[in-house]
């Protein structure tokens, strides 16, 4: 058996999510970067919120925590404050991180608090079987958009990095081996880390909006990604990828530890 | 009694100081008042006995980030204040169903929405008991003076740990603020929860004879499971059978129901030949009492009976008392919320008499003592 597996709970497989979609292979990318750092699965926690997206916790074999509704990530910096040594990953989708969730994904980005957030960007809110989310493009097709919706999309990574995340970089699930990479990447970083994977929902986005199914859908992921370069001037026709932040800056819990000294306590 | 374990303490003060005593090591939240003071003193002093502190971004991070806390390890709070409570909601149901042991503090304003900040009620009563969404298990003390603030906040955190549940202290904003010498005791009673045990299978939601309520492991100590909100199997792993959807709730609930004798806790005063009671809690207790004292000192017979636990009711105790004492009386700071509870247990034992009051002020003496004498002469 390869040991990568050895990261995930096959024995809850066959997993919940439709064929054709992207999320299995977000969670692969996850996994097989968990096995390239030799993460101690005792000492690692993978925190969810809601939505398709949040279902991946729980084929994940560490310490797994499926919370409410948007608020992932105020549940895993309690996790990460109470005891750093665990190593903190988040899986959300468009609609926990940023629209429910959006308070807490700009504020943990701020406090720059040790944990790695893969937001598995799917254009829409497919649990409930295709609303639109801040994430669907303008125009596009939804349940709750007939007309096609009139909403501004956000930009994760340009929001992530004006909120303080120190490594911000985007991949799809079509680019699997920069997936993987940014994942292990985020890891690494001491400080917030947020990974925009854009992922396939051939059941409620692209049958609606005649993208296609799964293998169309991941050929236009193919055909319009773009690695990006410092100085890139952006075509609005191209998704570009790769790091846009990557730095080095003060760590929340780390910072605590001067409080404590302060305080006069024992760390 | 040694003097020098008497200072002089604000209602949330008193509660920090009790938390700290029964083992606090985490505390999230988000400013509201008047539950202010207790985040201001657990900044102050987490730190300084090996804990953390942490200002959330508003009330859903505050709770949400307390209960990730509690799940690494750490006895965890959160506070709060009405419109606070009313957000975290939620999340106290998650700690309910996914059995995560927590204290959340509600100092009581009055309502509803921002309403009047500040201003003492009693509104939150019944929210306290059916706010969140499904059957869950509610219990909730209310301290009536600041010496309780700091007993009952660590009874609170006993129970938490004990029976795996969210625990409230509520109390009106008077006692929250109110300044007291409180003599500290030398020996508190502390539970912490218990742990599996090394080289054992762990299933942390197992129900097993004799062993009602599963230890619970901390993330990272090397136990590897599953916790959810959604309803779940003896693993944690999501389950939509329906026998074992009945057993995880009637579990979550009956885990606290079967322990209701340990839990309730009533104080009574001038009971025994009382031909009038009065039911009270918090501030409006206080005032009861002393409308009780100038009731005897002029032969009117009267009682008092204050819930030290509104939830689970003291039921008991009233059920014994109405079988003999036919005039109750149920002074309240909103428009009733606890008289139904009464009216509920004494079921036409006696006559059952609210006392409403939604002015944003506390019930004054003279105010109780007419309004009570007039239904006592009714």
């Amino acid at each position: 058996m390869s040991s990568w597996l050895n990261y995930l709970r096959t024995h809850r497989f066959p997993h919940i999510w439709c064929a054709g979609c992207g999320n299995g292979t977000v969670i692969n990318a996850m996994a097989r970067a968990a096995e390239d750092l030799k993460l101690n699965k005792d000492k690692t926690s993978v925190v969810s919120g809601i939505g398709c997206s949040s279902r991946g916790s729980g084929y994940l074999d560490c310490c797994t925590l499926h919370t409410t509704h948007g608020r992932a990530l105020p549940f895993a910096t309690g996790l990460k404050f109470a005891n750093p040594e665990l190593e903190v990953l988040v899986v959300s989708g468009d609609g926990d991180a940023t629209a429910i969730g959006g308070n807490h994904f700009i504020h943990a980005a701020r406090r720059n608090i040790d944990l790695t957030l893969v937001i598995m960007n799917n254009n829409i809110y497919g649990m409930t079987s295709g609303q639109y989310s801040p994430l669907t493009p303008t125009g596009a097709l939804a349940t709750t958009a007939p007309y096609g919706n009139i909403d501004r999309t956000f930009d994760i990574c340009k929001l992530a990095e004006a909120s303080g995340a120190t490594y911000v970089a985007r991949a799809t699930s079509y680019h699997v081996s920069l997936l993987k990479k940014c994942i292990e990447n985020g890891i690494k970083n001491k400080g917030f880390s947020v990974i925009e994977v854009l992922t396939q929902c051939p059941t409620y986005f692209g049958r609606r909006n005649k993208i296609g199914n799964a293998p169309q859908m991941l050929r236009w992921y193919k055909d319009r990604g773009v690695l990006w370069k410092p100085g890139t001037k952006e075509d609005p026709d191209k998704i570009y990828l790769g790091e846009f932040v990557n730095v080095t800056d003060s760590e929340y819990c780390e910072s605590y530890e001067a409080v404590i000294e302060k305080a006069g306590g024992k760390k | 009694m040694a003097e020098k374990n008497k200072i002089l303490l604000q209602g949330n003060e008193a509660c920090v100081l009790g938390a700290i005593r029964a083992g606090m090591k985490f505390y999230a939240g988000y400013p509201i008042t008047p539950s202010s003071e207790i985040a201001e003193k657990a900044a102050e002093l987490l730190p300084k006995h090996g804990g953390k502190f942490i200002q959330m971004e508003d009330e859903i991070a505050g709770i949400a980030c307390a209960i990730g806390g509690s799940l690494a390890g750490l006895k965890s709070m959160t506070a709060t204040s009405g419109p606070g409570f009313s957000l975290k909601q939620e999340n106290l149901g998650y700690a309910c169903i996914a059995e995560i042991p927590l204290v959340v503090v509600n100092i009581m304003r009055m309502g509803p929405s921002t309403g009047l900040p500040t201003s003492p009620a009693q509104g939150d009563l019944m929210q306290a008991k059916w706010g969140t969404h499904g059957d869950h298990p509610v219990i909730c003390y209310y301290p009536s003076s600041v010496r309780e603030m700091y007993e009952y906040t660590i009874k609170a955190f006993n129970m938490a740990e004990k029976f795996r549940t969210p625990v409230l202290v509520m109390t009106d904003e008077v006692i929250a603020h109110m300044r007291a010498g409180v003599e500290i005791p030398e020996e508190v009673e502390i539970i912490d929860r218990k742990k599996p045990e090394w080289g054992k299978s762990y299933l942390p939601f197992k129900v097993t004879d004799g062993e009602e309520i599963a230890p619970l492991a901390a993330f990272g100590s090397g136990f590897r499971f599953h916790v959810t909100g959604l309803a779940h199997d003896e693993m944690g792993f999501p389950s939509n059978n329906p026998l074992r959807n009945d057993e995880m709730i009637r579990h979550i609930c009956a885990k606290v129901d079967k322990c209701n004798d340990e839990i309730v806790e009533s104080a009574e005063h001038f009971t025994d030949d009382a031909e009038v009671l009065f039911v009270a809690c918090g501030s409006v207790a206080r005032t009861a009492l002393y409308v009780v004292k100038q009731m005897r000192s002029e032969g009117v017979k009267a009682g008092l009976l204050i819930p030290k636990t509104v939830w689970p009711f003291p039921e008991k105790a009233l059920k014994a008392l109405s079988s003999r004492i036919h005039k109750i009386i149920v002074p309240e700071m909103n428009m009733g919320q606890l008289v139904y509870e009464v009216e509920r247990i004494v079921k036409g034992d006696s006559t059952v008499t609210l006392l409403e009051k939604v002015t944003g002020e506390l019930f004054k003496t003279e105010e109780m003592y007419n309004k009570a004498m007039a239904v006592i002469k009714q």
